[in-house]
């Protein structure tokens, strides 16, 4: 049996923790509870648990399936990309299309996002244009211009790190009695960080506004979940911080809806924290820089792959006749075209800056920097860079 | 003019920034009730609710890494840190983001914060509670770091960091919190940062100091002056970064000799940076090689020792002279 499938929703049962006796000496039981498994389609589409499924419209719900599509779709481009040279290494989202659309979708354009790397897909939900990431990937700094039209936060790269910082954001909304909540997310890998367990203590003790999505997805590079956590259900944890917390299936993107949307209007209601288990799968690599084939089997993948959150999305519209594999074959079309004129408008915006390198390090550069930017202004000069 | 100690100055700035500003929160463990473990925060949850006065778990890199989100959101928290040796918990978050959120946003985010911590020898504590580490901070691009030395330059000192659009650093001299009292001024006071000062003008030769070590250092001067008839210029860093070079240069300029003084190890300390400027600016004026006296590269040692230790007047007194032995 493969890592994954002990711990994937796959086997649907709930998650059952027994009341445990901490030692000779308690005097009471502590009911760890149990944690809530929630899932609205099964991996062929079928509804099969109706009470939580989303009430959306038809317009909606192909809005969220050309979410995914576009997601994927960027993702295969910007791996084409770089294997040809022009995007540096990047962290694909491949298979994760429904855990990253199905949480920023109930989210408020006012709402703050904190996303970690591996969120592109989410991104250009939230508004971060095609192009704009093309850059940002491709190590031009304009990329990091965060959008306009949304509250995002740049992801940072050691891992978990943004976890404190969307805390604390959330904390600002609190005492200012705001009604904005934050959704960060992170992978299993993070879940291991000290930081993300303060994080959570802050959060519950504030009681602040902050839904944490934990996107399991089975590998941190070569390091399966079970050698990452000695309890593979990670939404168990929030049991411990006084966290609300469910598990989902993250392959199920109305699933994904239904838990997240839960989250943030408990978090928007003054219920404090929550954490959402998104159980997926890494299906490509860690980052363009590495190869999975040392270290799991191409059988796991593959069993993966039947779990598809695409074509199981595509199941049940076709089975609600909102798409057929015309509709099908044209939005992929359509969406293709759109990657591709991200990708070239990319290309006529590819220009590099050197000489802004110091310009956001401080709001007005000190002495010393002016200095030290002339000295650097200078080297350009000389190789005739401008 | 209310006569204060620097616990009470601080205090004081504390106060007054928050009444000034309503986007000023003060965050940190103990800092509420209890008023802080030196009481620099006494009172202030009880003027300004637990809203802005955030008792927080115990967990140094969180308090700073919330710090940086309630800063993201636009209210300017002061961090406390119990102990700068504590500080060490909290370097993820300082590096990660304190120092780099402005930067990695393209100043969408910039970090309006500060995080003080009482820091250096000289209290007889336990490990970890008198280290002076504040050239780790000088060495990382985004923040700035102040050290103020009395408690009128820490009141005005803290209230510039407050006010400050970037992230500070503001490390309190423990040993001076309540050591003497200072007048300081009815009105609120504020201070340049990036400035740094001639406590003592003279013309044979430039003493260079920060934060605690100022008194040894003008104990060192009146020596000199009085014992030997040196003229010595001394110099209050009080702004380690940026740092006011042309201060710097301009006095050794006029007396050819300088010493540094600094409580924190010597490789790579403050001092190297002092020396590395006044070699770039001031070469031509040098008549001595620049002398340093400062902590060794060692642990703090256990407080029965650390007298002998930490820089005093008379190893300061001995430094100087033999820099004026050079003809």
């Amino acid at each position: 049996m493969s890592p994954r499938s002990a711990n994937s929703t796959a086997s649907a049962a709930p998650v059952e923790s027994r009341p445990v006796r901490v030692d000779s000496n308690a005097v009471e039981t502590i009911d760890l509870g149990r944690v809530e498994v929630i899932r609205v389609l099964d991996e062929k589409g079928r509804v099969v648990d109706a009470s939580v499924e989303p009430d959306l419209p038809d317009a909606e719900l192909l809005r969220i399936y050309r979410g995914m599509v576009r997601s994927r779709r960027f993702d295969q481009r910007m791996l084409a990309m770089q294997r040809q040279g022009e995007m540096g290494t990047f962290a694909p989202g491949l298979g994760q299309e429904a855990t990253q659309i199905g949480q920023v979708y109930p989210m408020r354009p006012s709402d703050w996002y904190s996303p970690s790397y591996r969120s592109i897909g989410a991104q250009v939900w939230r508004g971060w244009t095609m192009e704009q990431l093309l850059l940002l990937w491709a190590g031009y700094f304009e990329g990091f211009a965060i959008p306009e039209v949304a509250n995002e936060l740049p992801f940072s790269i050691v891992i978990g790190s943004h976890v404190p910082v969307a805390t604390g954001v959330a904390m600002g909304i609190k005492v200012r009695k705001d009604d904005a909540v934050v959704v960060t997310n992170f992978g299993d890998g993070a879940s291991s960080q000290g930081v993300v367990a303060e994080a959570f203590n802050f959060a519950a003790v504030y009681k602040a506004p902050i839904v944490f999505i934990v996107e399991s997805n089975g590998w941190a590079i070569s390091t399966p979940l079970e050698k990452q956590s000695g309890n593979t259900v990670l939404a168990a944890r929030g049991v411990g911080f006084g966290i609300p917390a469910v598990r989902v299936d993250g392959n199920d993107v109305l699933g994904m809806i239904a838990a997240c949307s839960r989250a943030i209007d408990h978090a928007r209601g003054g219920g404090g924290p929550y954490l959402v288990e998104a159980v997926t799968y890494r299906m490509s690599l860690h980052t363009t820089a590495d190869d999975p084939k040392v270290y799991r089997k191409d059988d796991e993948v593959k069993a993966w792959e039947g779990k598809c959150p695409i074509l199981r999305f595509e199941s049940y519209l076709k089975s609600r006749e909102l798409l057929d594999d015309d509709a099908i074959a044209q939005i992929n079309e359509e969406i293709e075209a759109e990657v591709i004129a991200a990708r070239d408008r990319f290309r006529e915006l590819a220009v590099a800056r050197p000489e802004e390198i110091f310009d956001f390090v401080y709001e007005q550069l000190p002495e010393e920097l002016r200095e030290q930017k002339a000295e650097y202004l200078e080297r350009l000069k000389r190789k005739g860079v401008q | 003019m209310p006569q204060l100690t620097m616990v009470e100055a601080l205090n004081l700035a504390l106060g007054e920034s928050m009444a000034a500003d309503d986007r000023v929160c003060i965050m940190g463990e103990d800092v509420g009730v209890n008023g802080g473990v030196f009481r620099v925060t006494k009172g202030l949850l009880e003027r300004f609710g637990a809203d802005r006065v955030l008792d927080t778990p115990l967990a140094e890199d969180s308090i700073i890494g919330t710090a940086v989100g309630m800063a993201v959101y636009g209210l300017k928290p002061v961090a406390e840190i119990q102990f700068s040796g504590f500080t060490m918990q909290a370097f993820d978050q300082i590096e990660q983001n304190m120092a780099r959120l402005r930067n990695r946003s393209r100043s969408r985010y910039p970090i309006s914060m500060v995080m003080r911590a009482p820091y250096g020898g000289g209290i007889r504590a336990v490990e970890h509670h008198s280290e002076s580490r504040e050239a780790y901070w000088a060495h990382t691009p985004g923040l700035k770091v102040v050290i103020p030395s009395g408690p009128r330059n820490a009141r005005a000192l803290l209230a510039a960091s407050i006010a400050d659009p970037d992230p500070v650093v503001f490390y309190e001299p423990k040993a001076v919190y309540r050591a003497f009292r200072e007048e300081v001024s009815e009105s609120p006071e504020t201070m340049e940062i990036g400035k740094a000062q001639i406590v003592r003008p003279g013309g044979d030769v430039t003493l260079i100091g920060y934060g605690a070590m100022m008194r040894p250092v003008l104990e060192a001067a009146d020596d000199l002056v009085e014992e030997h008839g040196i003229d010595v210029e001394v110099i209050d860093l009080l702004s380690i970064k940026p740092m006011d070079t042309e201060t710097l240069v301009e006095s050794v300029s006029r007396t050819g000799r300088c010493v540094v003084v600094h409580e924190g190890p010597r490789m790579c300390g403050i001092a190297a940076e002092i020396i590395a400027r006044l070699n770039e600016h001031a070469f031509e004026y040098l008549l001595a090689p620049i002398r340093r006296v400062t902590g060794f590269d060692i642990h703090f040692p256990y407080f029965q020792v650390e007298k002998h230790y930490l820089p005093d007047s008379d190893s300061i007194v001995v430094a100087v002279k033999e820099t004026m032995q050079w003809t």
